[in-house]
């Protein structure tokens, strides 16, 4: 189980909710997939159809930002923080 | 006719949001409301008639968290989005939406569908009015979908015209690849390019491979078709067979939209441009060309038009006209400027200033 920590711009389709309780853990792979499953909305702003993180979503693992420790395949033991924060780009 | 009716929608999408124009004057006065979907850009949006309440349909695509579609069943007040993407590309494609480039209802005769053209280009199809899409596999599969290539705003299909007489019958239009019709409700697919010139090709006049802009139909003979090409403005009397150039009264044949009146035969509006390599209003004037006869002679229009230089393009979706017996006709401009007219043509009005850059816009009696 982590903890999924959802951006403003993002909260209309988490319940209003700023964090979400996740019954996953492993790799943030699983972590998603679950997300998927009980916020289909919500995770389709994450990931694209093919699964992959959208080029402007940056997911952090306790801080760590997961392009730069394993992807997908990220650890996330129990009780992690998953943050999603979008990257500053556009104008 | 000459009913008198509630009032006019306008549509106008942005690159940042959409902005809703109402008017209950008869198109004298319009209210502006938006941006709804701020910071999304806003490609298509459709006003679909074909249901007891109008169902309006937007596309919406947000450079961080992605693209989708969303509908509206009172006018924009609120909207709703599936919990599923409605339209996406199934997984053994390999392929990931960029966006929705045009949403069409079909004909009459199947009130609940709707199709979808995107970037990359494919063609999608909905069977209930637009929450879900499904992909049109045989186009995907099109020998030639290796050989399209990207234009400057990317591989999109941007124009689906159903037939209104043969729902099995449709056009698609793309950037770039040109013009493809099927006659077997999308069960096959040939290109119909023969006459339209892509003078940026070794071949000039390749089989398939243009870079036409825009397509648009007739209002009495569906069988005429008029397409803004990338350089060239052409007609087709034979459901796109063959084209010819009707560019010849034009002050230049580039540009990117090209509408058709509701209601009268023959009747087009064009915005030109110089050229492919200065993009600008000819003459650095902003005016609409209209042609009464099927694009044999234009006429330009500009009263209540700004009068000094100007300088912004309207993009291929930002013309249109709307349903009202005196047809109005619209359009946007990439530096946020909305004009309407409520004669056809004759004359115009602003009906906003200063929106971010206008990428579609649409219009109906509501």
């Amino acid at each position: 189980m982590v903890t999924l920590l959802v951006p403003g711009a993002l909260r209309a389709d988490s319940g209003g909710q700023a964090r979400l309780t996740v019954d996953a853990d492993g790799t943030l792979r699983e972590v998603l997939d679950e997300v998927t499953r009980r916020w289909p909305r919500l995770a389709r702003r994450i990931r694209d159809e093919q699964g992959q993180i959208r080029r402007y979503v940056n997911v952090y693992v306790d801080g760590a930002d997961h392009r730069h420790s394993g992807g997908l395949d990220t650890p996330v033991p129990a009780g992690a923080q998953v943050q999603v924060i979008p990257s500053v780009a556009g104008g | 006719m000459g009913t008198p009716h509630t009032g006019a929608l306008l549509a106008i999408g942005t690159e940042k949001g959409l902005f809703l124009a109402t008017s209950t004057d008869d198109r004298r006065g319009w209210q502006v409301s938006g941006p709804h979907f701020p910071m999304t850009a806003v490609y298509a949006v459709a006003i679909d008639k074909r249901r007891a309440a109008p169902r309006l349909l937007a596309s919406v695509a947000s450079s961080h968290y992605g693209p989708s579609v969303a509908t509206s069943d009172d006018l924009g007040h609120t909207w709703s989005e599936p919990e599923q993407p409605p339209v996406a590309f199934p997984a053994d494609t390999g392929a990931t939406l960029e966006r929705v480039w045009q949403l069409t209802p079909a004909s009459a005769a199947e009130p609940d569908v709707v199709y979808a053209g995107s970037q990359p280009s494919a063609l999608f199809r909905s069977t209930d009015g637009g929450a879900s899409f499904e992909l049109v596999r045989p186009l995907w599969e099109h020998p030639h979908r290796p050989q399209w290539e990207a234009g400057f705003g990317g591989q999109a299909i941007h124009t689906v015209l159903p037939d209104p007489r043969d729902p099995a019958a449709m056009l698609v239009a793309m950037s770039t690849g040109g013009v493809y019709r099927s006659a077997d409700a999308g069960a096959s697919w040939a290109p119909g390019n023969t006459g339209i010139r892509a003078y940026f090709l070794p071949d000039e006049w390749p089989e398939f491979g243009q870079c036409v802009h825009k397509v648009a139909r007739d209002a009495v003979d569906p069988d005429r078709l008029y397409a803004q090409n990338h350089h060239g403005v052409y007609r087709s009397d034979d459901a796109g067979a063959t084209w010819s150039s009707i560019a010849d009264g034009l002050p230049s044949d580039f540009g990117f939209p090209i509408a058709a009146h509701p209601h009268r035969p023959g009747v087009i509006y064009t915005f030109p441009l110089v050229a492919d390599s200065r993009r600008f209003p000819v003459d650095d004037r902003c005016r609409v060309f209209r042609s009464a006869d099927a694009g044999a002679t234009w006429q330009p229009l500009s009263a209540g038009l700004p009068q000094h230089p100007y300088y912004p393009a309207v993009l291929r979706d930002a013309l249109t006209t709307d349903d009202a017996p005196t047809a109005g006709v619209y359009f946007g401009t990439r530096s946020g400027d909305v004009f309407a007219s409520r004669d056809e043509g004759d004359s115009w009005q602003p009906v906003a200033t200063g929106l971010p850059d206008v990428l579609c816009v649409r219009a109906a009696v509501v």
